[in-house]
């Protein structure tokens, strides 16, 4: 069951960034709830990866307001965005391969015992923690140069939940995986839901979107081209909407035909 | 002794080939339940070694080969005044290996040690001798300044961005030339045996005591933190080692740790070179493994975009380490200015930086970051400079000894490589 609460987690409204001479976004909105998973698709160069920069402060907005949950705030730096909640699980995954998974998954924010590594207390939280997610990795005391992609997936994502955040966002998670490891990351994802997590997720795959997002939102040359229902679009509308198949001759024509006819 | 604790846990899996079970990783966790007791233990051993992960043991085995031969060339090899001589001499290269083994560890290298240690050791005795300073100012002044020494090279890597190589290459050349400029014409200075650096190898703690109260320390100290250590584990409900092999591996240092006891007592004693190098080993182990500062020269030697995203500041953990290994060939400086009672023009030059890196790398620090202990420095630069020993010994000249100690090197990155390679295909690269 998915649970929507009335205000959104994150609202962007009339975000726009440009980079030199590059219009990247323009009034772009976005709404994410509590519990739900929106899925950010479009074609490459669509904006996607910038949208996501600008809400994890790695690009600040040139004009537009961002809320969280409903009150507007300034996110200028990435630390910002951690701040309110925000945790970004990038493409690379920026893991160790020669640290196990413990330290990894406390990289940067190590528990300490009178100054020194508390390993006990960080081993008994990163299995809690992985066991939470059911996620399942041989041991978490091997190298992450160990694990297999999709362990290594799993295992990020994971570290992101560290700090408590209330939205996630996953940036093509499933790039580069196999079927099994797929399924894998993405009944974590349906897990983060469960949790009440706001999850937004980018993909290029739409059977991923298909399978596990409640709305996907298209972009189109850093514009919105449309937010819809996954349970009541289909595959063919949503690739249409990120292509632009729904804006050539054919449809302006027909549109000015229309306007001409009801004049 | 060297077996990385953390990976102990990693398990073996009971009823499926542990090879297969490392190779197919996406296998249930709960297959993975070490055998409990010895059994799991020797099980655990055998899986390591087919897997490729031999820790130490090469190392050990090599040295043992290299004792073996001298010891039939030259019966006086193994003698307790030999052995002696070696572990003293030891020191002033291995502390230097400490401090590359910082750098090597973020995958990069420090081409300068040598020469900072040179000119550590002549501001020591330009102060002290030449200008009659207080000799322990003199020594705060030359540690402090192969730590800015070091700082500056890591800021012209880490702030600037100048490849760590050229940077401590061109600090080789300038650093030798600044040597010899403050050592001036005269070009030697000796320094006063009975004063602080005069006794840094030269003092032994005659009181058969001292020898064999060091070796009860640290047995019990290792069996103390690894037992608290295993009933934390055991209270948090994680899995912890057996007590066997506490036990075993306790017994396995007292060994060690009593028999060289023995070796010092029938000659002089305790050397203090020693117990200040036993010292600086623990204490660098402790920084390394057991605290944050550790955790994130590893975490820049496994991935710098990684340790930056988790909020580590890139820059001041590599400059700090650039610093770290400033200071130790600094520290090294000293030792070896009192090994030969003076400053010289010679000193940090010749074979000494090959040796410090030769000494890391044989002891199984890698080459690429990320991987290696502070221990590694000691039995890489007990192998070295047993070689050069049991070669003085015999009376065979320095070309030999620069091409066995060359072989020895080649050798080592050889089953490094190859090692690597066989982790690799057993999935724990």
């Amino acid at each position: 069951m998915v649970h929507v609460s009335a205000t959104p987690v994150l609202a962007l409204r009339g975000v726009s960034k440009r980079f030199g001479a590059v219009q990247a976004l323009t009034d772009v909105e976005l709404e994410v709830h509590a519990g739900e998973v929106v899925a950010l698709v479009g074609d490459n160069g669509a904006g996607k990866s910038t949208l996501v920069k600008t809400i994890a402060g790695v690009h600040p907005i040139d004009d537009g307001v961002i809320e969280w949950e409903g009150k507007p705030v300034s996110v200028n730096r990435p630390h910002d965005s951690q701040n309110l909640g925000i945790a970004t699980v990038y493409q690379d995954l920026a893991l160790c391969d020669n640290i196990d998974v413990v330290g990894n998954l406390f990289l940067g924010r190590e528990i300490k015992r009178r100054g020194v590594l508390d390993e006990v207390e960080m081993e008994r939280r990163s299995r809690e923690l992985l066991e939470t997610l059911s996620i399942r990795i041989p041991s978490v005391r091997i190298p992450i140069a160990s694990l297999s992609g999709g362990q290594r997936q799993v295992v990020a994502i994971a570290r992101s939940m560290l700090g408590e955040p209330k939205l996630v966002i996953l940036d093509e998670p499933t790039a580069a995986l196999g079927v099994e490891q797929t399924a894998q990351v993405l009944d974590l994802v349906e897990r983060l839901r469960e949790r009440g997590l706001a999850v937004i997720l980018i993909s290029h795959n739409m059977a991923d979107v298909k399978a596990v997002a409640d709305k996907v939102a298209v972009l189109r040359l850093g514009r919105n081209n449309g937010v819809f229902e996954v349970k009541t679009t289909s595959q063919e509308e949503i690739i249409s909407a990120i292509t632009g198949a729904t804006d050539n001759a054919v449809t302006r024509r027909a549109a000015r035909t229309t306007a001409e006819a009801q004049k | 002794m060297s077996i990385d604790k953390t990976r102990t846990t990693a398990g073996t899996a009971v009823d499926a080939p542990a090879a297969a079970a490392d190779a197919a990783p996406a296998v249930d966790p709960r297959l993975l339940v070490r055998e409990q007791g010895f059994a799991g233990y020797i099980g655990e051993f055998k899986r390591k070694m087919r897997a490729g992960d031999l820790g130490a043991l090469p190392v050990v085995i090599g040295l043992i080969v290299i004792c073996a031969i001298f010891q039939s060339l030259d019966s006086a090899f193994l003698g307790a005044e030999n052995l002696n001589n070696i572990f003293v001499a030891m020191v002033a290269t291995g502390m230097m290996s400490v401090g590359i083994i910082f750098v090597l560890l973020l995958g990069e290298i420090d081409l300068s040690v040598g020469s900072v240690s040179g000119v550590s050791s002549a501001i020591m005795a330009v102060m002290s001798v030449t200008h009659g300073v207080n000799e322990w100012l003199a020594v705060v002044t030359a540690l402090a300044a192969g730590a800015v020494i070091g700082a500056l090279h890591g800021f012209f890597f880490a702030r600037i961005g100048a490849p760590a190589f050229a940077v401590t290459l061109a600090g080789l050349l300038f650093w030798n030339g600044f040597m010899l400029q403050i050592l001036g014409s005269n070009g030697t200075i000796n320094i006063d045996g009975d004063g602080v650096i005069g006794k840094l190898t030269t003092y032994y703690f005659s009181d058969v005591a001292a020898a064999y109260l060091l070796a009860v320390v640290a047995v019990a100290g290792y069996f103390l933190s690894a037992f608290l250590g295993n009933r934390r584990r055991e209270a948090a409900g994680i899995p912890s080692r057996p007590l066997s092999d506490i036990v075993l591996r306790t017994v396995l240092l007292a060994i060690a740790a009593f028999g060289v006891a023995v070796i010092f007592n029938q000659y002089k004693g305790l050397p203090l070179a020693v117990l200040l190098f036993a010292i600086v080993l623990v204490g660098t182990d402790f920084l390394l493994r057991r605290t944050a500062y550790g955790r994130k020269v590893f975490a820049l030697g496994g991935s710098v975009e990684a340790s930056r995203r988790a909020g580590i500041n890139v820059t001041l953990v590599r400059v700090s380490v650039f610093a770290i290994a400033g200071l130790f060939a600094s520290v090294g400086g000293l030792f070896w200015a009192s090994k030969i009672a003076a400053a010289n023009q010679s000193a940090g030059s010749g074979d000494l930086l090959m040796n410090v890196i030769a000494a890391a790398v044989i002891g199984g620090t890698s080459l690429f970051g990320g991987r290696g202990r502070t221990w590694n420095a000691l039995l890489g630069v007990l192998v070295i400079t047993s070689i050069q020993y049991g070669l003085a010994l015999k009376g065979i000249a320095t070309p030999i000894q620069y091409m066995i100690t060359g072989g020895v090197l080649l050798a080592t990155v050889v089953i490094d490589s190859v090692t690597r390679k066989t982790q690799k295909s057993a999935g724990r690269a």
